[in-house]
């Protein structure tokens, strides 16, 4: 049984660390505008389908990666430039709508363009299994789960430390104000977008050696990555990283333990209290409503 | 302009009131509807682009008792309630003779009261048992069940004297149909059930279940799906150190679940069609260069054929082969004809349909086949 349960928790922290890597990129665009950006699956698709089709066309996997989270960010630029930016002014859910669409439209495009095959990305340094204890992990996991704590500290850096980071915020904060103290929001928002599309891609990358990819792969990433980032409070990088593991582990005990058959409905049961009790997350800020 | 529109309305009236001779030039006119776009597009889509091919070679050559064959067909994007519909427009409105389709069973079942009730032959492209059993006067079909998938694997089992097995399968319609022929069938066999588990088709790790598994005595596991799912299985089997033979399901005979497993699919043994193994099966084999002339054609126009469009070739060749038995598009007849269809050699296996089976296949249209070398492999 003790072994057993380690392979719950192996489990659970490997597909914690997908959401997690997942719900980080939620973050950017959040802090930058409220908006939470339901694309931002489709930009993790994205990554690991554009990597894919690179490799096909010869590219070794580390060009291919990098060429993929380029293009991926391009294309963040230009949803922002050509959807979100036409709507300025409109109000944050209408905004959330236009992602919706985008991520319609993008899983359309990825469609059309290579099809609805599934892929797989070779892992990147083998497939045999690591022992621990009675439990075994691939190595992928620890590239996923060791990748996400590098983002978490970048992103946490870039937020708190650097000049654009905190000009980003203060976008989110008071847009007029912003504006006023000589922040370009416009270019902000370009910039939130990139790189937020950029976070996707990588994520998308690391996780498909794991879960595959196809074009309609960012749906399910998506969601379960947006409830990591809800539980732990959108906005705040490591919140999205703690509700993540949560949430894997939760799944991977409910499974485990309980019946296989509930383990969504165990995952899902503790997001819905989570939201009822701490409706900004376990590690949200606390906000008053702004007038 | 005006007199456009006269001209229209007036010919309308007259193709209306039939006044158009009705000669034998006439084309016979076949009704499909397919599930194209949507969740079982991969059936779907294959299944169009046979009967496309099939249609235009039989036209050029043609047609079928001199006449040509028009192909009406609509996608129902696996939706059921749409499948209704479009069933009821090909009756009514494209007055159809014959209707192939409904590439998943929730869109054929949908469509038999409709179809028993105007009368038309209709060939199913579906899996479910349920569709030809109890039998219904109008209704036939041409793809495995899912209980022939469940036998063949349980008498390979039978074969290597495993009694014990665990199953883990997902929670989709396919899945779980084949779940419940796997239980109700495995009695018969001598075979108990000591493990039951589940997993969302849309998951990426199911080690957390299959560790459940392996602390089981199983002898064997049997993972019932299709999609990505599968392959995720097979890995994790593998990552846990499992060392039990591991049974999947026809729904994964596709070059996709070896490249996505990789090494972990080696052993994997699956009842396919022989289709996807038609290189290899012995020249003394009929249905050999059946399965190989269908591929090479498939293959010349569209890329890698699929078991599923190999479906679509058998319905459709059945009805051309009936029809031109019966001499005609007549409903009735070509009902009876297609009931009497006896040693057809196709893509499935062999067609022996009757009064009692509109299915018409036995367990040899399954081969058990073995992933070796990241191939398929007849075994024995």
């Amino acid at each position: 049984m003790p072994e057993q349960l380690l392979q719950f928790l192996a489990t659970g922290v490997t597909v914690g660390s997908i959401y997690a890597l997942v719900g980080l990129g939620f973050a950017l665009i959040y802090n930058a505008s409220d908006v939470v950006n339901f694309a931002q699956g489709e930009f993790v698709m994205l990554g690991a389908m554009t990597t894919v089709a690179l490799l096909g066309a010869g590219l070794p996997l580390v060009l291919a990666a990098v060429v993929a989270t380029l293009l991926t960010a391009l294309v963040g630029l230009l949803l922002e430039r050509f959807a979100i930016e036409p709507a300025a002014g409109a109000s944050v859910v209408s905004t959330i709508i236009i992602t919706i669409g985008a991520a319609i439209f993008l899983r359309g495009g990825v469609l059309l363009l290579w099809g609805k095959g599934f892929h797989a990305l070779p892992p990147f340094t083998g497939d045999t299994p690591i022992r621990l204890g009675g439990a075994t992990l691939l190595p992928q996991s620890l590239w996923v789960l060791g990748v996400t704590a590098l983002l978490v500290a970048l992103v946490h850096a870039f937020f708190n430390r650097t000049l654009l980071g905190k000009a980003l915020l203060a976008c989110s904060f008071n847009r007029n104000a912003a504006q006023l103290v000589g922040i370009n929001v416009r270019v902000m928002l370009r910039l939130a977008y990139a790189l937020s599309a950029a976070l996707g891609a990588l994520a998308g990358i690391l996780v498909a050696p794991i879960t595959f990819t196809s074009y309609e792969a960012g749906v399910m990433l998506g969601l379960k990555g947006f409830s990591a980032a809800i539980v732990g409070g959108i906005g705040n990088p490591m919140g999205a990283v703690a509700g993540g593991l949560l949430l894997g582990v939760l799944e991977s005990l409910g499974a485990g333990l309980i019946s296989s058959g509930y383990k969504d409905a165990i995952a899902f049961l503790f997001v819905l209290m989570v939201l009822f009790f701490e409706p900004t997350g376990l590690f949200g800020h606390k906000t008053a409503e702004r007038v | 302009m005006k007199s456009k529109v006269w001209k229209t309305i007036l010919a309308s009236t007259l193709l209306l009131a039939g006044v158009q001779p009705a000669g034998a030039a006439d084309p016979i006119k076949l009704g499909s509807f397919l599930a194209v776009t949507g969740p079982a597009s991969f059936l779907g889509d294959p299944e169009l682009k046979t009967l496309q091919m099939l249609v235009e070679e039989i036209n050029a050559k043609g047609g079928v008792k001199g006449r040509k064959i028009e192909l009406v067909h609509y996608d129902t994007g696996g939706k059921a309630q749409d499948a209704v519909g479009f069933v009821k427009r090909l009756i009514r409105n494209d007055q159809v003779d014959i209707l192939v389709g409904g590439t998943t069973s929730g869109d054929t079942l949908a469509v038999i009261p409709e179809v028993e009730k105007a009368g038309i032959p209709l060939v199913s492209l579906a899996g479910a048992i349920e569709i030809v059993e109890p039998v219904k006067e109008w209704v036939f079909k041409t793809a495995h069940t899912d209980r022939m998938a469940a036998a063949k694997i349980f008498e390979d089992l039978r074969k290597l004297g495993l009694t014990k097995v665990a199953l883990i399968g997902g929670d989709g319609g396919f899945d779980k149909s084949g779940h419940e022929q796997l239980l109700k069938l495995a009695p018969d066999y001598g075979i108990s059930i000591i493990a039951d588990e589940s997993y969302g088709n849309k998951d990426t790790d199911m080690t957390a279940q299959l560790t459940k598994i392996r602390a089981s005595d199983a002898q064997a596991v049997i993972n019932f799906g299709f999609g990505q799912a599968p392959a995720i299985v097979t890995k994790n089997m593998k990552q846990l150190g499992i060392d039990l033979p591991l049974y999947q399901s026809h729904g994964v005979a596709s070059k996709t679940f070896i490249e996505l497993a990789g090494e972990a699919a080696e052993g994997v043994r699956l009842p396919a069609a022989a289709l996807v193994v038609a290189e290899q099966l012995p020249d003394t084999d009929p249905q050999k260069p059946v399965l190989l002339d269908y591929k090479k054609r498939f293959e010349a126009k569209y890329g890698p054929v699929s078991t599923f469009g190999g479906h679509a070739y058998d319905g459709l060749m059945i009805v051309v082969a009936a029809i031109e038995r019966a001499g005609g598009p007549d409903k009735a007849k070509v009902r009876d004809e297609i009931e009497k269809t006896h040693g057809f050699i196709g893509t499935a296996g062999v067609f022996n349909m009757g009064p009692e089976d509109h299915m018409g296949l036995n367990l040899d249209a399954f081969k058990m086949v073995e992933i070796r070398g990241g191939a398929w492999k007849i075994v024995n």
